[in-house]
């Protein structure tokens, strides 16, 4: 197993420590909850989307550096690009993530994003990774709410008067 | 049952309890040699799940050679015995949690599966339309959605317990609680997530003053301290083996006889019945009525043997060490900068829930990972009780008799590891 530590690179922890484009965003065509109900994070994505291009997006959230410093060079990475990039780096994320794309040998256009390759070898951490990612996908297609688990958490039935 | 007596105080330095001889126990464990990735094994998850000795790994490898079939079968010599070993393993868990009788102790796979058969075989009979179920704020999920579930069928209301800062169950919210329309208390002995010790024994006395059974979620306690079912004298309660040092897919429902002869059962099929036709089928005596189907034999008779390890370590012992190891660490923590203790109940067993300022939970369990340092982050299933300290997730590192005073060193020197990473 590759050492997790090269993972919290510092890239990441200064992304961890100053997230690029994290906030609200004023007049949003396309909006996205993302959460994982694993470990409790949650992220929203807004984003501005001018014809094809995303001319502006943002998000805010409660989660873990990897799942934060992904979202904010995700956001930094996407701003300015086309629908149809963005889509391309979606996928390209995911399949690096999940060990399908080996970034050292094939084609991609992931960038500095690659700081990321780390997290194939940490099962419980591909998640917190990808989480982003599916959120600005939804946010692409306006689904309003995505979830890396299926939607039946009966944690969101009501417990009572407590 | 107060482990404030059996405490010992560490002196500073770490102080191991004395007459306690924590290596020769480390011998018994082997997965404790391993060294992932390098670093020694600290294994902090035992509230997740315990480790097995090699006595009980033995017992295993010893029914499945020479002593396994299937049970109250058949006639030949292999089935005599393997029904023999299993009830023997029920007989070990009754004088383990003292028991009237043995017939109290039905196996099921776990303490999920012990209260969803208590759910199913009393609460869909006994509880119905208007009536109420106390349950409180420190509950696994294990003993808060089964309850829903009745609650959705049948409409019966949940109400909660809520607990203070300090993580313990307020008696006096409990006692407001009750009125005439309660029918059902359903209580952990010990919290999972924070560690603190409830007086079920009181809530239980105050409960059948007004007619009203309670149901002890034990899996976190039975490892912890000694358990005598007769003395606290619940109703019904529940634990898993896979935390006991045992293997997992077996663990008990204790339950009153008499309550145990009024229920329904919850599973049908072999073994649960005395004649079945297609007019007209007699369930079997207990415990048999709730054992339906081929049971996890060797899993019971491995329960068996984890029961009689630990009892003859003593679990006043187990107890005391313990609580030595969860008082140095607390102490330890408690002077670390940016670090809070999720959970300070005046009364504790072995589990210690913290945040570090600043850092995730997550990013927390995979850097302790890479010391070698194994804890639980997460909910830990117990939503309920993040959101009363509002956070999603913590980290918690939890005991077992065979952890160290070096360990709990090493916990400490990887969360500052940690925290030098985050700086
Ligand atoms: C307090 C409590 N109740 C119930 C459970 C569920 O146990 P199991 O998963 O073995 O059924 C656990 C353990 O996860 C627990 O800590």
């Amino acid at each position: 197993m590759a050492d997790p530590k090269s993972l919290y690179q510092e890239v990441i922890l200064d992304h961890n420590r100053k997230p690029r484009n994290y906030g609200e965003l004023a007049q949003a065509n396309h909006k996205a909850e993302g959460h994982n109900p694993l470990c409790g994070d949650h992220l929203s994505i807004a984003l501005n989307l001018d014809g094809e291009r995303i001319e502006s997006i943002a998000f805010q959230g409660e989660s873990c550096a990897i799942c934060k410093a992904s979202a904010s060079m995700m956001t930094a990475s996407v701003k300015g690009k086309t629908r149809q990039d963005a889509e391309t780096q979606i996928q390209e994320f995911r399949d690096m993530a999940t060990g399908q794309l080996d970034v050292e040998k094939q084609p991609h256009h992931l960038g500095r994003l690659t700081v990321f390759s780390g997290v194939r070898d940490l099962p419980t951490r591909v998640k917190c990774a990808i989480l982003p990612w599916h959120t600005l996908h939804a946010a692409l297609h306006a689904v309003p709410d995505i979830s890396t688990e299926s939607d039946n958490d009966p944690m969101h039935a009501p417990i009572g008067d407590a | 049952m107060n482990m404030s007596q059996t405490a010992l105080k560490s002196a500073p330095g770490a102080q191991a309890t004395p007459h306690f001889d924590v290596e020769r126990i480390r011998a018994d464990f082997p997965i404790l040699k391993l060294k992932p990735g390098g670093k020694p094994l600290v294994y902090l998850d035992n509230a997740a799940s315990s480790q097995m000795p090699q006595q009980v790994i033995d017992r295993l490898v010893r029914y499945q050679t020479s002593q396994h079939s299937n049970i109250h079968r058949a006639v030949h010599t292999l089935s005599e015995i393997a029904t023999a070993e299993y009830e023997e393993a029920r007989r070990k868990l009754a004088r383990f949690i003292n028991a009237r009788e043995e017939r109290e102790v039905i196996f099921t796979s776990g303490t999920t599966d012990a209260i969803n058969l208590a759910m199913h075989g009393y609460g869909r009979k006994f509880i119905g339309a208007g009536d109420e179920i106390i349950l409180t704020t420190l509950e696994h999920h294990a003993n808060i959605v089964p309850w829903q579930m009745l609650a959705e069928e049948k409409g019966v209301k949940i109400r909660v317990v809520p607990i203070d800062d300090a993580g313990e169950v307020s008696i006096g919210d409990y006692e407001k609680l009750f009125n005439e329309h309660t029918k059902l208390v359903g209580v952990a002995h010990v919290s999972n997530a924070l560690g603190s010790v409830v007086p079920v024994k009181q809530m239980i006395a105050f409960a059948h003053a007004r007619g009203v059974p309670v149901l002890v979620d034990g899996a976190q306690a039975a490892p912890h301290m000694k358990l005598d079912m007769q003395d606290l004298d619940c109703d019904f309660y529940a634990f898993s083996g896979h935390k006991l040092c045992g293997p997992t897919g077996i663990g008990i429902l204790y339950a009153k006889a008499a309550l145990l002869e009024r229920m329904q059962p919850f599973k049908g099929g072999g073994d649960m019945i005395l004649s079945v036709s297609f007019e007209k089928t007699t369930y079997n005596v207990i415990p048999q009525k709730f054992e339906a189907g081929t049971p996890p034999i060797a899993a019971a008779i491995g329960l068996g043997a984890a029961v009689d390890y630990l009892s003859a370590i003593g679990l006043d012992a187990i107890a005391a060490h313990e609580h030595a190891l969860l008082d140095y660490a607390t102490e330890q923590l408690l002077r670390m900068p940016g670090v809070h203790i999720i959970g300070t109940a005046r009364e504790k067993a072995a589990v210690l829930s913290f945040k570090l300022d600043g850092v995730h939970p997550h990013d927390i369990g995979t850097l302790l990972n890479q010391d070698g340092v194994a804890v639980r982050t997460g909910h830990h299933c117990a939503q309920p009780v993040m959101q009363r300290y509002g956070v999603p997730a913590t980290s918690r590192a939890s005991f077992a008799f065979y952890n160290t005073m070096a360990e709990v060193d090493a916990l400490v020197a990887g969360i500052r590891n940690v925290q030098k990473v985050f700086c």
